[in-house]
């Protein structure tokens, strides 16, 4: 039965949404609202369980007798846990918590928010290290993929129409990349949706009817 | 003496000369001011011309309650003499009007979401602009009913029946012991040597989900490939790591591990611990896989599911670490990232088709056979579209370019 009930769940609730998707009358509309809902309540609930396990498992690590720096990162996140929960739930004004100026907004606009704008920041220069190698002469796709490259960052800046400001219009570089990024580029990104489109498509019958059950725990 | 009634002289004369200067002030700024009042309303400040042809009635393919509403734009709309259009509605002809909403310029047509079902409504637009406003006739009466079908949508239930059919019929042959025939993929082929290799060397297994939650069916396809992933893994008993950033990921990746354990008749190997949670935010995630990657050097990653931003910043940390990589998701903006960090990447489709390929499994097979006709469906839609526009082009004729037309609405999903 424990995978019967939640597979007879998703049957019905995967039939109910594609119904509504073509029948809007009620009830079909509003019961797509209250699946909804259930799910967000059910994701509510589900948090204690990972700030749980989150705990658990940085207390471990903090008293493991594994002299590793493990144990000074588990220190860390626990110390920030109990730090933005006390913080957050008591000193910060109730439910007002989020109102710019209180505490709690202090710790996430001074600490969070650039740490996570650090983070993001990286992006940069790992964009930087996998262009290098993504565009690395190897084979006749790479090189292929290495001169579009080449049009579309030279026509993309300023430096591109002035170094072709002498070709006839239609042919200096901002066009060629505006070309390369019309037709080229669109046409593979739509055979790329297409085939997620029929994949998800195939994907969601195969849950539906309960044929792919490796989710639950099933075969 | 002489130099001091010279002064005295341009002393008197200061404040005429400030007074001139003052007026040529005044009359630059009135001039200003007038250009500017003049650019706003190059009529002379009159009220807009109202909106013409309005129209009401119900929203179609809906559930009821709401009117929709449509009108010629105003002619002086785009001359920016109109603010918008507010809209008034009442439940006789003549009134009491009360507004239900505003659209901005260059807006011809509004939902009025407030409507009870079977209720008769008048409506009338009023064109609003700085120098006043206009309103049409009264229009109505219209009423609001819930559909029972859909009938924008009929295109899509006729191309789902079909796929859907095919999907089915093929689910059917391969039950019946048809042989079919699934092409190789390069990426699922590599995961058996990728997490042997792991064993070889003695290093964890890294597998990430995505990023988001169980109700995107990405991270469905990430946790049903983790099931096999986790099953070749107890057989080799090699360390599996699983950090989540959903809670529910988090139970339903543990259960699923758990079965994978048990059917390779490895239950004692399993532990709690090899699927944890971090957090729900996505940088601070990140930051955790990336430090677990420097940390314990894993010698396999897995990325399976759906990703943003992050994922090339955890392909790159993987690569520099030395880790053969393989990714699946079906973000479109993310796969080049995939393609240039990691060693193979399922596109798209491929992370949905992996689950049935690695399981080997004729009904999930037949699915991806049925898949092949809704793809030779686009194919032909896209070719037939493509010679009608271009034989449009060429010969002139409209039917070419109706019947392209015909085509591509055939495709568009309301």
């Amino acid at each position: 039965m424990r995978r019967e009930i939640p597979t007879a769940i998703a049957f019905f609730v995967g039939i109910i949404c594609i119904i509504q998707f073509f029948i809007p009358h009620r009830p079909f509309g509003t019961l797509v609202d209250v699946f909804s809902d259930w799910f967000g309540i059910v994701a509510a609930f589900a948090i204690w369980l990972g700030a749980l396990n989150l705990l658990k498992v940085s207390l471990e690590r903090s008293f493991s007798k594994k002299k590793t720096h493990d144990r000074w990162y588990g220190l860390v996140v626990a110390a920030s846990f109990f730090l933005i929960f006390i913080i957050g739930m008591f000193m910060s004004g109730g439910d007002q918590f989020q109102v710019p100026g209180s505490r709690f907004d202090y710790l996430y606009v001074n600490i969070y928010t650039p740490l996570s704008s650090t983070m993001f920041a990286l992006l940069a220069f790992f964009v930087a290290s996998a262009s290098y190698r993504a565009f690395r002469a190897r084979s006749w796709e790479a090189t292929l993929l290495l001169i579009a490259a080449f049009f579309v960052m030279l026509g993309r800046a300023p430096i591109g129409d002035q170094l072709t400001g002498f070709m006839p219009e239609g042919y200096r570089l901002s066009e060629v990349a505006n070309w390369i990024m019309t037709y080229p580029q669109v046409a593979g990104q739509r055979a790329i949706m297409i085939g997620i489109a029929l994949g998800v498509a195939s994907a969601s019958l195969r849950l539906i009817l309960g044929l792919e059950r490796s989710y639950l725990g099933g075969e | 003496m002489a130099r001091q009634q010279q002064s005295e002289k341009c002393a008197s004369h200061k404040p005429a000369r400030m007074g001139r200067a003052s007026g040529i002030l005044l009359f630059l700024m009135l001039a200003l001011s007038a250009s500017v009042v003049f650019a706003q309303a190059p009529n002379g400040g009159a009220a807009p011309r109202s909106a013409s042809d309005p129209q009401a009635a119900d929203t179609k393919g809906d559930e009821g309650g709401s009117i929709m509403l449509r009108w010629t734009l105003s002619p002086d709309d785009s001359a920016g003499q109109v603010t918008g259009y507010e809209i008034f509605r009442a439940a006789k002809p003549d009134g009491p009007f009360q507004s239900v909403g505003f659209a901005s310029r260059g807006s011809a047509r509004f939902a009025d979401g407030s409507t009870d079902d079977d209720s008769a409504y008048y409506y009338k637009i009023v064109t609003t602009g700085p120098g006043g406003s206009t309103e049409t006739a009264v229009i109505g009466p219209a009423r609001s009913t819930a559909e029972w079908f859909n009938s924008n949508r009929a295109n899509v239930l006729v191309i789902g029946l079909l796929i859907s059919g095919a999907v089915l019929y093929y689910i059917a042959s391969a039950r019946k012991g048809k042989k079919l025939f699934i092409r190789r993929i390069a990426g699922l082929e590599a995961v058996h040597d990728a997490i042997g290799r792991a064993t070889e060397m003695g290093r964890p297994i890294l597998y990430i989900p995505g990023i988001q939650d169980m109700d995107d069916v990405q991270t469905v396809a990430g946790v049903t490939i983790l099931g096999y992933v986790a099953r070749t893994i107890a057989e080799y008993d090699t360390k599996l790591e699983v950090p989540t950033s959903r809670s529910i990921v988090m139970s339903t990746a543990r259960e699923t591990i758990k079965a994978a354990f048990l059917s390779a008749g490895r239950p004692e190997k399993y532990s709690d611990d090899m699927v944890n949670y971090i957090t729900d935010e996505q940088f601070g995630y990140v930051a955790a896989v990336d430090g677990i990657m420097v940390r314990e050097k894993p010698a396999t990653c897995f990325y399976m599911g759906a990703f943003f931003a992050e994922a090339l910043i955890m392909a790159e940390t993987g690569n520099s670490i030395g880790a053969i990589q393989i990714a699946g998701t079906a973000m479109p903006a993310q796969l080049p990232f995939f393609v240039a960090a990691c060693d193979y990447t399922l596109i798209g489709e491929e992370l949905f088709a992996a689950s049935a390929y690695l399981s080997n499994e004729p009904r999930q097979l037949g699915s991806l056979k049925g898949q092949d006709v809704g793809k030779s469906i686009a194919m032909l839609a896209i070719a037939a579209g493509t010679a009608l526009f271009t034989l449009n082009q060429i010969l002139r004729v409209e039917w070419f370019a109706s019947a392209g037309q015909w085509l591509k609405n055939l495709f568009i999903v309301n």
